[in-house]
C-alpha cells in the first residue's frame, strides 16, 4: 500500500501497462517531452522512447483516427485527450469507425484502444476546459465509458482500460489530480466494469462518478448530523451500468439522488433514474431525482461553484426527497 | 509545380514516353490487365443491373475509373495493405476479394462484406477521408514492425476537402510514414465539381505538406501502374508519403440513386467516352501485340460468366437471422447486448424471415 496522487497513480498505471505489453503505444499532445499539460504521462517518453510515447501534431480526429490503424495492426494506443472540449474534432472517427469497426469487421477488428479524458470542471480554467461530454459516448453502441474517483481506482482502471478489447472512454476528474490517496498495487478488488459502495447507508442512495464521489461523501457528514444516512456509490462505469449493485442499493434505501455536472437532459443521471425505477418501482418513497448542472454551456469559471453540484445542493436534493414521505 | 497528367499511352492506343516512368508491363502483363479491366467493368454493370431489379438497395458504379483502379490495385504486393473508399471495386478485384463479398454491404446484408487480413484490404469506409487516418496509423504500426509493407489509401476529389483528409497529409509527413495517398479525381463529389474542392490540380497540394504529388492520366492503366509502383516503392524504401491524383471521369452515376443529368453536360460525357481506359489498351494489343478478336472474345466470354456467377451468389444471400445484429457489437460481455437478445427471443422475432 502506498500513498500517491491520482496523476501519479495514473502515470504508474500507464507505466505498468506499457511494461506488461510492448504494444502498447501513447498517443498525445504534448504528451512526451512535456509530459502532458497535466504532467499524467511524465517521463514516459524518456523510459519507453518516441516511438511508444508519441508527440503527435495537434489534431484530435488523427490522434483517433491512426489509433486505429495501428489497432488494425495489432497495437493498443492510449490516447490523450488534453482537456474535455478539445475531443469533439475526434468525435466523428470515435462514433462512425472506432465504435462500429469491430462490428463491421464481424469481429475480425480488435478497437482495444483508451481514449483518455481530464473531465469536469472545478479549477477555475477559461472555456472549453471544463466539461463532462460523458453522455455523448455512453450513448454510443460500441464504446464504453469509465470515471475513477480516486488513486487506488486510477492505478487499476487505466490498467483494465488498456487490456479490455473494447474501445474506452475514460473519464479523469482533473480536479482531483492532485489530491493523494492508498493506492494498494497488488490487488485491483473491482472489475473495470463494477460500481462500488464507498458508503453504506440507509435512507437514501446518492450515485455519481469522477470528482463527484469525494462531494458526495462530504455530503453523507453533514446529512448525518441531520440524522439523515446517505448511501454513496462511485458509479465507476459509466457505460455499462453495474445495475445489480445500484439496485440492490435503492431496494434496500428507497430514495434515489443522482449527481452529475452535465446538464440533465439525456444524462447518465437520466437513464439511471429511468433504469433503476423500472427495477425498484415498488420499493421507491419518491421519485429519483438529479442533481446537475443546469442547462447553460459551462459558465465562466467565476460562476463554476453556483453551477456545480455542491455539498449544499445534494442536501437540498435529499431534502426533497424527503418531502415526499406522508 | 505539377505540370500536364502523366501518361504512357495514348487515348488511340499509341505508346508515348515521359522522362520519370517508362512502361515496364510486357504483353502478357498488359493483356491481363486489360482482362481484369473488362470483368471489373461486366461485374460493375452486372451490379447496377441487380440494383434496378431490386436485388441491392444501392450501387455505386465505378464506370470509366477502371485503369486507375486496377492499374493501382495490380501495383501492390500481396503484403501491401490498401484502405478503400466505397467505389474501388476494381482494387478489391486486384485484392483477391471475392465479387460477391462486395456485393454484401450493398445487398445490405453486412456492414463489411470480408475478412481484410484474408485479402490485406481493409473494408470499404463510408463517412469521406476517415480511412485515411486508418492507413496512415496502419503505416506508423508498419514502421514500428520494421516491415517490409506500403500501405495505399484511396479517396476521392469530394473527400479531399475533409479535415480528416488533409490530417492525415500532415500525419504522414510528420512521421514519413510509409503511405500513398491515390486521389480519383473522378470530377464530381455527387453534384459538386472538383472546382468548389480547389483551385489548383489537387496534386499541387501535396507540396504544401511536404512531400510529392503526382498527377497522372487516371484512364491510362500503364500510367497509373508505374507512378503508383514508384510510389509505393519510395513508401517501402522509406522515402516517405507520396500523392497520386489519378485524373478520371465517373462515366456513372455517383450512385444508383443519383440523376448526373441535373448537373454535367452530355457534351463532356461524350468527350470522355473518347478517353475509354479500355478501349485504348485494346487498341494497343491488337496493334503492337498481335492479340486478336478471339483473345478479347474469350475475356468477354469469361467476364460474362463471372458476372452470372455474382448474380447467381448475389441473390443466394439470404437475410441472416435478426438475433446476429448483436453479434460483435463488444468483445467482452455487455448488459445491454443481453438484454437486447433476450427481448427480440421473447419476441419471437428471432428466426429468418422472408
Amino acid at each position: 500500500m502506498s500513498e500517491m496522487t491520482m496523476a501519479h497513480a495514473l502515470n504508474a498505471g500507464l507505466r505498468r501497462a506499457m511494461e506488461d505489453n510492448p504494444k502498447v503505444l501513447l498517443m498525445g499532445e504534448d504528451i512526451g517531452t512535456l509530459g502532458g499539460v497535466f504532467r499524467i504521462t511524465d517521463g514516459l517518453m524518456k523510459d519507453f522512447g518516441a516511438a511508444r510515447v508519441i508527440d503527435t501534431p495537434l489534431s484530435e480526429s488523427a490522434i483517433v483516427g491512426t489509433a486505429v490503424g495501428l489497432a488494425m495492426r495489432g497495437y493498443r494506443t492510449v490516447c490523450e485527450m488534453q482537456f474535455d472540449g478539445f475531443v469533439y474534432p475526434a468525435f466523428d472517427q470515435l462514433v462512425s469507425q472506432v465504435a462500429k469497426l469491430r462490428k463491421r469487421s464481424d469481429g475480425v477488428f480488435t478497437m482495444g484502444l483508451v481514449i483518455r479524458l481530464p473531465f469536469q470542471g472545478g479549477i477555475g480554467a477559461i472555456e472549453h476546459h471544463s466539461e463532462s461530454p460523458e453522455a455523448y459516448f455512453a450513448h454510443t453502441p460500441g464504446l464504453r465509458v469509465v470515471s475513477c474517483s480516486n488513486p487506488h481506482d486510477a492505478y487499476w482502471m487505466i490498467q483494465q482500460a488498456v487490456t479490455c478489447d473494447d474501445p474506452i472512454i475514460f473519464c479523469e476528474p482533473k480536479s482531483r489530480y492532485w489530491e493523494k490517496g492508498a493506492v494498494d498495487t497488488e490487488r485491483a478488488g473491482l472489475g473495470l466494469f463494477d460500481a462500488r459502495v464507498v458508503r453504506e447507508g440507509r435512507d437514501v442512495t446518492v450515485i455519481g462518478f469522477g470528482s463527484y464521489v469525494k462531494t458526495m461523501l462530504r455530503a453523507a457528514d453533514a446529512a448525518a448530523l441531520e440524522g439523515r444516512s446517505l448511501e454513496v456509490i462511485d458509479l465507476r462505469s459509466v457505460a455499462p451500468l453495474d445495475l445489480d449493485t445500484l439496485v440492490a442499493s435503492v431496494r434496500k434505501t428507497g430514495r434515489l439522488l443522482v449527481v452529475q455536472e452535465a446538464p440533465h437532459t439525456a444524462s447518465i443521471g437520466a437513464t439511471l433514474v429511468a433504469e433503476l425505477t423500472r427495477e425498484c418501482f415498488y420499493d421507491l418513497r419518491a421519485p429519483g431525482l438529479i442533481v446537475s448542472g443546469y442547462h447553460v454551456p459551462y459558465p465562466i469559471s467565476r460562476h463554476e461553484e453556483e453551477y456545480r453540484p455542491s455539498v449544499e445542493r445534494i442536501l437540498d436534493g435529499v431534502d426533497r426527497l424527503f418531502e415526499y414521505d406522508v | 509545380m505539377v505540370t500536364d497528367p502523366i501518361s504512357l499511352l495514348s487515348p488511340e492506343g499509341e505508346l508515348l514516353t515521359h522522362p520519370d516512368y517508362v512502361n515496364s508491363l510486357d504483353a502478357a502483363s498488359l493483356f491481363s490487365m486489360y482482362r481484369d479491366m473488362v470483368i471489373v467493368r461486366r461485374l460493375c454493370n452486372e451490379a447496377t443491373t441487380l440494383q434496378r431489379q431490386g436485388a441491392l438497395a444501392l450501387w455505386a458504379p465505378s464506370l470509366g475509373q477502371e485503369a486507375a483502379q486496377i492499374g493501382a490495385g495490380r501495383a501492390l504486393e500481396p503484403t501491401d495493405f490498401s484502405f478503400p473508399s466505397y467505389r474501388e471495386h476494381g482494387v478489391a478485384w486486384c485484392r483477391g476479394v471475392p465479387p460477391a463479398n462486395v456485393l454484401r454491404l450493398f445487398r445490405t446484408v453486412s456492414s463489411g462484406g470480408w475478412n481484410p487480413y484474408t485479402y490485406n484490404h481493409a473494408l470499404p469506409t463510408i463517412v469521406l477521408a476517415n480511412q485515411m487516418l486508418h492507413a496512415v496509423g496502419y503505416a506508423m504500426g508498419v514502421q514500428r514492425d520494421g516491415a517490409d509493407t506500403a500501405v495505399i489509401t484511396f479517396f476521392g476529389d469530394g473527400a479531399s476537402s475533409q479535415g480528416d483528409a488533409l490530417e492525415s497529409f500532415v500525419w504522414a509527413a510528420s512521421f514519413n510514414a510509409p503511405v500513398v495517398f491515390f486521389c480519383q479525381n473522378n470530377q464530381f463529389g455527387i453534384s459538386t465539381p472538383v472546382t468548389t474542392q480547389s483551385r489548383v490540380p489537387l496534386a499541387e497540394r501535396a507540396s504544401g505538406f511536404g512531400f510529392p504529388g503526382v498527377r497522372v492520366d487516371g484512364n491510362d492503366v500503364i500510367a497509373v501502374y508505374e507512378v503508383t509502383r514508384t510510389a509505393l516503392e519510395r513508401a517501402r524504401s522509406g522515402g516517405g508519403p507520396t500523392m497520386i491524383e489519378a485524373y478520371t471521369y465517373r462515366m456513372g452515376a455517383h450512385t444508383t440513386s443519383d440523376d448526373p443529368t441535373r448537373y454535367r453536360r452530355e457534351t463532356d460525357v461524350e468527350l470522355w467516352k473518347h478517353r475509354d481506359p479500355i478501349e485504348r489498351v485494346k487498341a494497343l494489343l491488337a496493334r503492337e501485340y498481335d492479340y486478336h478478336r478471339d483473345s478479347f472474345a474469350a475475356v468477354d466470354a469469361e467476364a460474362e460468366a463471372v458476372a452470372m456467377d455474382l448474380r447467381r451468389d448475389v441473390l443466394a444471400m439470404e437475410r441472416p437471422d435478426p438475433i446476429t445484429m448483436f453479434d460483435h457489437v463488444y468483445a467482452e460481455p455487455h448488459p445491454l447486448i443481453d438484454e437486447g437478445r433476450r427481448d427480440l427471443r421473447e419476441l419471437g422475432l428471432t428466426e429468418v424471415l422472408p
